[in-house]
């Protein structure tokens, strides 16, 4: 059965089969994780430069309009306040855009099918685009970090707080824009996901302010916001200040994560939308 | 034409290349797979025809795993492709039907993606190149996917079922709308896969392509398989040979009216089986007073064993 005449042991046969097996397996996630990372950088004034842009304008407007008037933390300008919410509401963002996009687009043009002929698994699938997803975050954070050291010398705390949610918010934002990716059918299907979904979330988050300003109501109605604690526990990582522990933020990103992890893992599994 | 080594090095070499056992598929009460058997064997040139409807593409779509059969087994080289859909996948290249392509890439990054995929690196870029050379591509191997034309966009699609070296490839309508002389040159490559091993599964709108190329032949109505054998034997058992006499507009007698395939306008076909029957068709016709204008005999090609099995034109005979 297995065909390695120069191994002439079938035991031999079997594990070199298993090897080449695995390997080849494994290579085709990275392909598929490369090409995933290819298409943004492809298009890098899209995917990455607009929306430093779009960080900065928030920045440069709210910084002037609002600088001197609040203080949300002892000792922590206005500004410097606003930077994380922004740089981790920017790396929300763009986690989902990634995987999101690169799904609907392929599901749209067709192409898909040259993924869904492969061996690859669901899980190898589900990696490839989680990574680049995370990618894309990372590269567009740190983006807007950079520029944002021109404005204000920011602190940094707890560096790995800072790591542990923006690896844990791109990745349950990236899983939740694969989700949406084989949801969709159509272009406009996605944007609702983003400008009824996406957008509000990230806008009711406390990246302009703290949830201690608000009424109690509103305060409570942030808690069931997931998108709160991932900008609360990353601006923890830059001031040690939050308005929740960033222990239950970090209990509750994770969570989040997994969940979606199982059910879209599940989705893949099942070919829903994918195949018939 | 290298000879293939295969990646999926623990083929088989006595499995069927394809097999479809009791293979149903109903979407609701539309049965569009119905008891479908059918096997393949290694370094087979098969044909699979059918009308509009008939589920061919729909069968394909079974064996590339893009649909799941509601019931039956399907295996690829041996390999189940619901239980050991890795090993069966890394065994089949599949070219779409329709003009599918990723605008982000050029033509070769496209196809080291493609074979990256089934776990092919940079030692399989002789091939890539051998697959460019071959189709007709090494001068558009950095020109992007979104600018090729049509035809160079088709053979593309091709190149990238081929990329990581199938024993099986599986082509669902590899000619529909490419010129004839790029249809002559893709062919000559797929006959010279075949001949180096690759066992070939074609659905082609054009059936003088299917009779010229395949060994054999499967014929698809409604979901089933109405005929399945070798071309010569399928020309031979329902074809012969075809009178065709302009009558104008008569009454033919009883005796022959059994043997009209076709008529229009006044012009009749007739199938033969032998050349006796010749004069049957011709005497009954002096002794109803019946004056042929024309007459023309020719050999029955595929096209006429379509009609007999599936009794539609050959127009509606692209996409099921």
């Amino acid at each position: 059965m297995y065909f390695y005449p120069w191994l002439g042991n079938q035991t031999l046969g079997l594990q070199m089969h298993n090897f080449i097996k695995l390997k080849h397996s494994q290579r085709g996630m990275w392909t598929l994780l490369k090409k995933e990372l290819l298409r943004f950088w492809r298009v890098a004034f899209q995917t990455v430069a607009a929306p430093v842009i779009t960080a900065l304008l928030y920045l440069l407007i709210f910084s002037h309009v609002l600088a001197g008037r609040v203080e949300i933390y002892e000792g922590v300008g206005y500004t410097a306040f606003l930077i994380p919410g922004l740089i981790m509401m920017s790396v929300l963002q763009n986690a989902f855009a990634n995987s999101s996009s690169s799904l609907i687009q392929s599901k749209v043009m067709g192409n898909i099918v040259f993924l869904l002929l492969t061996p690859l698994t669901h899980l190898q699938f589900f990696m490839a685009f989680l990574i680049a997803a995370i990618a894309r975050g990372f590269v567009v954070g740190t983006c807007i970090y950079i520029v944002a050291m021109w404005f204000v010398d920011l602190p940094i705390v707890h560096p790995w707080m800072i790591v542990a949610f923006a690896i844990l918010g791109s990745a349950l934002l990236g899983t939740f824009g694969i989700i949406a990716g084989i949801w969709a059918d159509r272009f406009d299907q996605m944007a609702a996901f983003q400008n009824f979904i996406i957008m509000p979330l990230s806008f009711l988050s406390g990246v302009f302010y703290s949830i201690h300003t608000l009424p109690p109501f509103w305060q409570k109605v942030s808690h069931l916001n997931p998108f709160f604690y991932m900008i609360d526990g990353f601006r923890y990582g830059f001031f040690g200040k939050s308005d929740v522990s960033p222990w239950i933020s970090l209990t509750i990103v994770g969570v989040s994560f997994l969940v979606l992890a199982c059910l879209t893992l599940k989705m893949l599994k099942s070919g829903y939308k994918l195949r018939s | 034409m290298t000879k293939p080594r295969f990646i999926n090095h623990d083929i088989s070499l006595d499995a069927p290349a394809i097999s479809f056992v009791g293979v149903h598929k109903h979407y609701g009460s539309l049965q569009a797979l119905n008891g479908i058997d059918l096997t393949i064997s290694q370094g087979e040139f098969f044909g699979l025809l059918g009308p509009n409807g008939a589920g061919k593409s729909t069968l394909i779509n079974t064996l590339a795993g893009l649909v799941k059969p509601t019931a039956g087994h399907i295996s690829v080289m041996g390999y189940d492709v619901t239980k050991d859909y890795q090993s069966a996948r890394l065994s089949l290249g599949i070219v779409p039907q329709e003009l599918v392509f990723d605008p982000f890439f050029n033509v070769r990054e496209m196809l080291r993606f493609q074979a990256g995929y089934f776990g092919c690196g940079r030692e399989n870029d002789a091939w890539v190149d051998e697959i460019l050379e071959g189709l007709g591509l090494a001068d558009k191997a950095f020109t992007n996917m979104r600018k090729l034309s049509g035809g160079m966009k088709r053979r593309a699609l091709i190149a990238q079922a081929l990329a990581h070296r199938p024993p099986v490839i599986v082509l669902d309508e590899p000619t529909a709308g490419v010129d004839v002389e790029l249809r002559q040159s893709m062919w000559e490559f797929i006959k010279k896969l075949n001949l180096a091993g690759h066992t070939i599964m074609l659905t082609t709108h054009y059936l003088e392509e299917a009779e010229a190329l395949c060994s054999r032949i499967g014929m698809m109505k409604q979901g089933k398989i109405v005929a399945l054998d070798s071309t010569a034997n399928l020309l031979n058992t329902f074809a012969g040979k075809q009178l065709r006499l302009t009558l104008g507009a008569v009454t033919l007698p009883p005796a022959i009216t059994t043997l009209v395939r076709h008529h229009e306008h006044g012009i009749y076909t007739f199938a033969l089986n032998d050349m006796a029957q010749i004069e049957l068709v011709l005497s009954a016709l002096r002794a109803a007073n019946i004056k042929v204008m024309d007459m023309q005999l020719k050999e029955a090609d595929l096209e006429d064993v379509f009609l007999s099995l599936v009794g539609q034109s050959n127009a509606g005979f692209a996409n099921a």
